[in-house]
């Protein structure tokens, strides 16, 4: 009891003496501790979360949607990268020019370890995914992304509060609506990151899919066709089956690649922003800062991977399938 | 059980059993490059991409089921 009531003593005097030597840092930890507290005692309403895109005019054109107007600041913050950079070039680079040139060198060391000599064909694309991915993912974690918006009319059927929740009932499941779903306005953000747009993501796909078919016929020829259609393929009876079979396999596994391209970036990207909306509702303060940092981490790792697979497609498509074409990768 | 708990149930279901394949395989992934780092610590950069590279790959199974259980749960 006694060596308690000294241990606390000690404390205090510790926690006193460190607010006397250290005024601006204490008042910052004490109002850290008040907004923790404050933001688990003030009930928010909950977020809405829509799968798709909104169009940001309520009477306006459906297609002016809050990711293409996003889409557009990230190219705009490109262009006036590219601008600054190339403003004043100089043979010994310094300041932003080598910021820039390094992340250069990186991505087409990146081409260059997959393709070999056919970088240089693959790098303008590679990389100008990479670095639109990479803001477009970012742009996640900027606050006001998300929550500043405009207030419409919401339209009922349409709005998703995550505050839905199973109940039983009377020996049955049921869906109870929280009180905050009554409200009949809802929040559309005037910002919302690219790639939680279905349609980005689907266009990027296709256009690097189309890119591949292309330069797989540009290696090859008519005969890039005869990996989906194998008419000269030997065999009899079983064999045939087979390669009917293969045919069936690769027609699949091409555009399923289309799938899984748009669907990786989408669902992570979306998953991203969900996760931080639901933990800044949850908990307001401190609390969703480490998965600020994951999402800073999920965006890179998925502009990489972006990148490092459509090189890798781009590479296989040239390559020679069935040792027929050995030579395939070097041929533009 | 009405079509909304339903809908609720099936998201959840989609997306969690999704999860143990994909993540077993991470798992896999992981341990067996973390491995081959110890083995050859010269090679780490290679087998870095080559990790990210497999992770991708195991992860893409997941993403489908959540896509899914998203589109079960808003669509």
């Amino acid at each position: 009891m006694e060596s308690t009531k000294n241990y606390l003593n000690n404390l205090y005097a510790r926690a006193q003496a460190y607010v006397r030597s250290h005024p601006r840092q204490s008042t910052i930890i004490a109002s850290v501790v008040v907004l923790l507290l404050l933001s688990l005692v003030i009930r928010v309403p909950q977020p809405h979360v829509s799968l798709s895109s909104e169009p940001l005019l309520e009477n306006g054109p459906y297609w002016f949607t809050n990711t293409l107007l996003t889409t557009f600041v990230v190219d705009l913050i490109l262009l006036l990268l590219v601008w600054f950079t190339t403003r004043n070039m100089s043979l010994i680079p310094s300041g932003l020019q080598n910021v820039v040139e390094a992340i250069l060198e990186f991505l087409y060391n990146l081409a260059e370890s997959i393709a070999g000599k056919a970088a240089s064909v693959y790098f303008p694309w590679s990389a100008s995914i990479f670095l639109f991915l990479l803001i477009c993912n970012w742009t996640d974690v900027i606050p006001g992304v998300g929550s500043i918006g405009i207030i419409h009319t919401a339209h009922p059927g349409e709005v998703h509060m995550l505050s839905d929740q199973l109940a039983m009932a009377g020996g049955k499941l049921m869906l109870v609506k929280a009180a905050a779903a009554a409200d009949e306005k809802e929040l559309v953000p005037l910002f919302r990151p690219p790639s939680t747009d279905l349609n980005l993501t689907f266009a990027l796909a296709i256009s690097t899919m189309v890119l591949v078919q292309y330069y797989g016929v540009k290696a090859f020829g008519a005969s890039y066709f005869n990996k989906f259609f194998p008419w000269k393929a030997k065999g009899e009876g079983f064999m045939k089956g087979i390669n009917g079979f293969v045919i069936v396999l690769e027609l699949i596994s091409e555009l399923s690649r289309i799938l899984t391209f748009a669907f990786r970036l989408f669902g992570n990207i979306f998953a991203g922003e969900v996760v931080l909306a639901t933990l800044a509702f949850l908990v307001t303060f401190l609390v969703p800062i480490p998965f600020y940092g994951l999402e800073v981490m999920v965006g890179v790792i998925q502009a990489f991977v972006f990148t490092m697979l459509s090189l890798i497609f781009f590479t296989m498509a040239t390559m020679g399938h069935g040792g027929e074409h050995p030579e395939g990768a070097e041929q533009h | 059980m009405d079509l909304a708990s339903a809908r609720q149930i099936a998201a959840a279901l989609a997306v969690g059993l999704g999860a143990i394949g994909p993540g077993i395989g991470i798992g896999l992934i992981g341990s067996k490059a973390l491995e081959a780092i110890g083995r050859n610590p010269e090679v780490t950069g290679i087998i870095q991409t080559n990790m990210i590279l497999g992770i991708a790959f195991a992860e893409s199974v997941f993403i489908i089921s959540l896509v899914i259980s998203l589109l079960v749960k808003f669509v």
